[in-house]
């Protein structure tokens, strides 16, 4: 069987915000790179990001400073992130922002030529460096630049679909991938590996997630025995589109709220004003989300099963050049004009909380030589994300992971990977091809676990649908060895939806596992059945691979130094 | 809400160019019909045929929002992103092709990786040297490279010029001249990569006929703004020796915004 070979010290899978900081910081360490990435360079998922990158650089609110963004981080959070994390990014971050500055990233001012700064969900201040609704992709053009311009060798449209492990030492080696384009498969041995693959949001129907969120990368590592944590924790975002349905799921920034954006039900009620009498429309995503839900179970929802989004009173000119890229998205898909007509919204899967478990200073797992950074790694965010986190989280953490990737590479040999592993990881996904061309393929069972994240794993969770769920997932995992899909290897989607489905469908019973283990509601998990938030559950869920099986176990959270319990203050139980 | 019109709620045909170049010496055209949906795009269209009629069909796309630039192809002979073209907007034959002015993958994929190569040879972001920290800057100077900064990479004006078509062209085409123009316009970039253009990556052969800023799906003004601007400068340096001297000389770049 033919596969190429490749080595390098550093090997990073994923080419986003994480992936590329990652790279540069393994380059600043000496050491060799290599960057595989299941989509083309300069396309991952973090181009989508709009609204933009949370630091307090107090350029706009110069009260705020990193312990006002500490709290908010841990308080929004639900006091079950990391605070070891929650602390170095807020204390990161305005590094972070003028470190991508300096490598050539134009944000918009303010009038005394400083970065300018937005109010976001959640955030006490005015915090969210921006380029208008098009920050994503002003980091990957200039990460993406400084990478060209270094030696790292990189293989776009490369997917991993295994990681590869030293029996005896238990350290990583490598990963074994199919290269899309020439449909080669290749081993790549390296002495360090960092995940950056991103979320998963693709699990779900309606999502903002691009094709490549399938959580592969969270899937790869807990088959080779890395820890996740917080599976349970899904965030949705209250403003998705929903008509047409082409459309349906695709972000409607919530810079549209943070300039000023008003919600109203079908009746016209600002019925914000009900559910969060002080924070309103910018109160964090979770209640923001529930609220626009309850809504829509009253009734009270627009033709299209959603709330109205106004932003109208800001006028033309002031749309246009804060949120072009929400003009024209309405504009190109659903052909309204939002300077002249109220947006329909409704909540849409957008973030994942949860994903490998990770050291805070160094981003190492629990595997020797495997670290992991932004979206598929957890902890930072606890039960909900703040918007602007997720920027600033991939940035700090990417070059964290990659600056300890190398180090962990400059002490360590040049691993093997016997060719046996190679052989037969090269057989299990040809094993996906059939010869025929009616081959049932993996969409139909792609729909059945999207339906069944949608019903059942959904804003408002309870035990009795949560195990229908479960089961149905468990039956689509039985099914997973008759899926067959037709063609070669090279650039065929079928193939790698296969590859994706059945690494969804793992990642789906850890998650249904996780969420039913919660009895309670905290965060973005919210239990009609367990309506209440409880201290029993102040604690973070593992799970973990035991010999094919999921394995569920809790984390007790480690006990925060006074100076910084005095800056968040209590966290109250009622 | 105001409805999408569709004129033909029903079917399109779509046809579409398929080659495998490991296997067919000659590629084909395949026929497929699909049921049209009110605000369906291409590439909806194209899923569809992926997913219930032949999963090999070959495509790129990613996030379905117009924002990554992944999905660029000629429909109906124009170079288009296929999540933003709507359906309806099209007759009921639709003709898919890849981007011709690149070399094949397979079906509807084209290798654009030859883009890359060209970037690594312009040289990269170089700031002043300059104590100020952080940099000062006005949205009057950043505003210029901020509209190069808006592509998506989709590489359509790549695609439709002329000049880059004719292969034996030494131009590198105008996405690569907005991203020169997006250094070369950096209220803090040092370097001038107007000459390099003119002289070693073939500019002079563009012969702005605008066809590049037409297709762009930024809407960015790539001839009036980058390309006749980075050209004029470059006809300063060259033609003019005593300014060039006096800017070598008082180490000054030309550049807007400079204080
Ligand atoms: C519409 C939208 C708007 C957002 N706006 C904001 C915002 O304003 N502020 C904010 O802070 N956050 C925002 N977010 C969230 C944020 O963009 C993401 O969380 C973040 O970009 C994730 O970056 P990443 O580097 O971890 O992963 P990604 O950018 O998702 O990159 C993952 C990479 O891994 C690759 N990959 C995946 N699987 C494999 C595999 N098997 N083999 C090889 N490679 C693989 C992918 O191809 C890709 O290159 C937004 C998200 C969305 C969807
Ligand atoms: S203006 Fe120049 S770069 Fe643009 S299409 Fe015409 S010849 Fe090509
Ligand atoms: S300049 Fe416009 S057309 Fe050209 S690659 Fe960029 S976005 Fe596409």
């Amino acid at each position: 069987m033919e596969y190429d070979t490749y080595s390098c010290d550093v090997l990073i899978l994923g080419s986003g915000g994480a992936g590329l900081r990652a790279a540069l910081a393994a380059l600043d360490s000496n050491c060799s790179v290599i960057i595989i990435s299941k989509s083309l360079l300069g396309k991952a998922h973090t181009v989508m990001a709009e609204g933009g990158i949370a630091a307090s650089v107090a350029n706009v609110d110069t009260k705020d400073n990193w312990k006002v963004h500490f709290a908010d981080t841990i308080i929004e959070g639900d006091y079950i992130g990391n605070w070891q994390m929650a602390e170095i990014l807020a204390k990161e971050a305005p590094d972070a922002v003028y470190e991508l500055e300096r490598m050539g990233a134009l944000f918009d001012r303010t009038q005394d030529g400083k970065i300018m700064q937005r109010a976001f969900g959640g955030h006490t201040y005015k915090r969210l460096c921006h380029v208008g609704d098009k920050t994503g992709l002003e980091i990957i053009r200039t990460l993406e630049d400084g990478i060209l311009h270094r030696k790292a060798v990189i293989f776009d449209e490369t997917l991993a679909t295994t990681l590869t492990k030293d029996d005896e030492s238990g350290r990583i080696t490598g990963a074994v991938g199919l290269h899309m384009r020439s449909g080669r498969f290749a081993a790549f041995i390296a002495k360090s590996v960092v995940i950056a693959t991103g979320g998963l949001g693709r699990i779900y129907k309606v999502t903002s997630n691009s094709w490549e969120s399938t959580g592969d990368g969270i899937a790869l590592a807990f088959k080779s025995g890395a820890e996740l944590s917080d599976m349970e924790m899904v965030q949705f975002h209250p403003t998705g589109m929903v008509w047409p349905n082409a459309a349906r799921g695709l972000l409607v920034t919530e810079s549209v709220r943070g300039e000023g954006g008003l919600l109203y039900n079908s009746k016209g009620e600002r019925f914000m004003l009900k559910y969060s009498p002080e924070k309103k429309e910018l109160d964090a995503r979770d209640v923001v989300a529930r609220s626009i839900y309850y809504e829509i179970q009253k009734g009270n929802c627009t033709e299209h099963g959603g709330v109205y989004l106004d932003i109208m009173h800001k006028g033309p000119d002031f749309i246009k050049k804060k949120l072009p890229g929400m003009y024209t998205q309405f504009m190109e898909f659903a052909n309204v004009d939002i300077t002249k007509e109220r947006m329909e919204v409704a909540p849409t899967v957008h973030y994942f909380m949860g994903g490998i478990r990770t050291d805070p200073e160094s981003c190492m797992t629990n595997i020797s030589g495997l670290f992991a950074a932004g979206e598929a790694a957890s902890g930072l965010h606890g039960a909900n994300r703040l918007g602007g986190n997720s920027l600033a989280d991939i940035l700090i953490f990417g070059r964290r992971a990659g600056t300890h990737a190398a180090e962990y590479a400059k002490q360590a040999e040049m691993p093997e990977i016997k060719s046996s592993t190679i052989i037969s990881e090269i057989k299990r996904v040809k094993e996906f091809l059939a010869d025929g061309r009616n081959e049932a393929g993996p969409y139909s069972l792609l729909d059945r676990l999207r339906d069944a994240m949608q019903q059942h794993l959904g804003i408002i969770r309870e035990e009795k649908s949560m195990k229908e769920g479960l089961e149905k997932v468990r039956s689509i995992r039985s099914e997973l060895k008759k899926v067959k899909t037709s063609g070669t290897t090279s650039f065929n989607h079928g193939l790698m939806e296969c590859i994706a489905l059945e690494n969804m469908a793992l990642l789906a019973e850890c998650m249904f596992l996780s969420a039913i283990e919660r009895k309670e509601s905290r965060g973005a998990h919210t239990r009609s059945d367990y309506p209440k938030k409880s201290i029993k559950w102040k604690l973070n869920i593992l799970c973990s691979n035991k010999s094919g099986s999921i394995k569920l176990s809790h984390s007790s959270l480690s006990l925060m130094p006074k100076e910084l319990s005095e800056i968040i203050g209590e966290e109250h139980y009622n | 809400m105001k409805s999408i019109t569709t004129e033909k709620n029903g079917t399109a045909t779509f046809k579409i160019f398929r080659k495998d170049p490991s296997r067919d010496s000659e590629g084909r055209y395949d026929e497929f019909e699909v049921p049209v949906e009110e605000g369906m795009s291409v590439l909806d269209g194209v899923n569809y045929i992926v997913e219930h009629i032949d999963p090999t069909l070959s495509v790129r796309w990613n996030c379905k929002a117009a924002r990554c630039g992944s999905c660029a192809a000629e429909i109906n002979g124009y170079p288009k992103l296929m999540c933003k073209t709507h359906i309806s907007d099209l007759p009921s034959q639709i003709k898919l092709d890849p981007m011709g002015a690149f070399p094949l993958v397979k079906d509807l994929v084209a290798d654009v990786s030859s883009n890359f190569d060209i970037d690594r040879r312009i040289p990269g972001f170089s700031p002043r040297k300059t104590s100020e920290k952080p940099w000062v800057m006005y949205d009057i100077d950043v505003a210029r490279s901020q509209e190069f900064r808006k592509c998506i990479e989709c590489f359509l004006c790549q695609d439709v010029c002329h000049v880059v078509r004719d292969h034996s062209s030494k131009y590198i085409g105008p996405r690569h001249v907005v991203k020169a123009a997006a250094l070369d316009m950096h209220p803090m970039d040092t370097a001038d990569r107007s000459v390099l253009l003119t002289k070693e990556k073939g500019l002079g052969l563009c012969n702005v006929t605008k066809c590049c800023q037409e297709v762009c799906p930024e809407h960015i003004a790539i001839t009036d703004n980058a390309i006749i601007p980075e050209k004029e400068r470059a006809a300063d340096k060259l033609y003019d020796p005593v300014l060039s001297l006096l800017d070598k000389f008082l180490n000054r770049t030309g550049k807007q915004g400079e204080k």
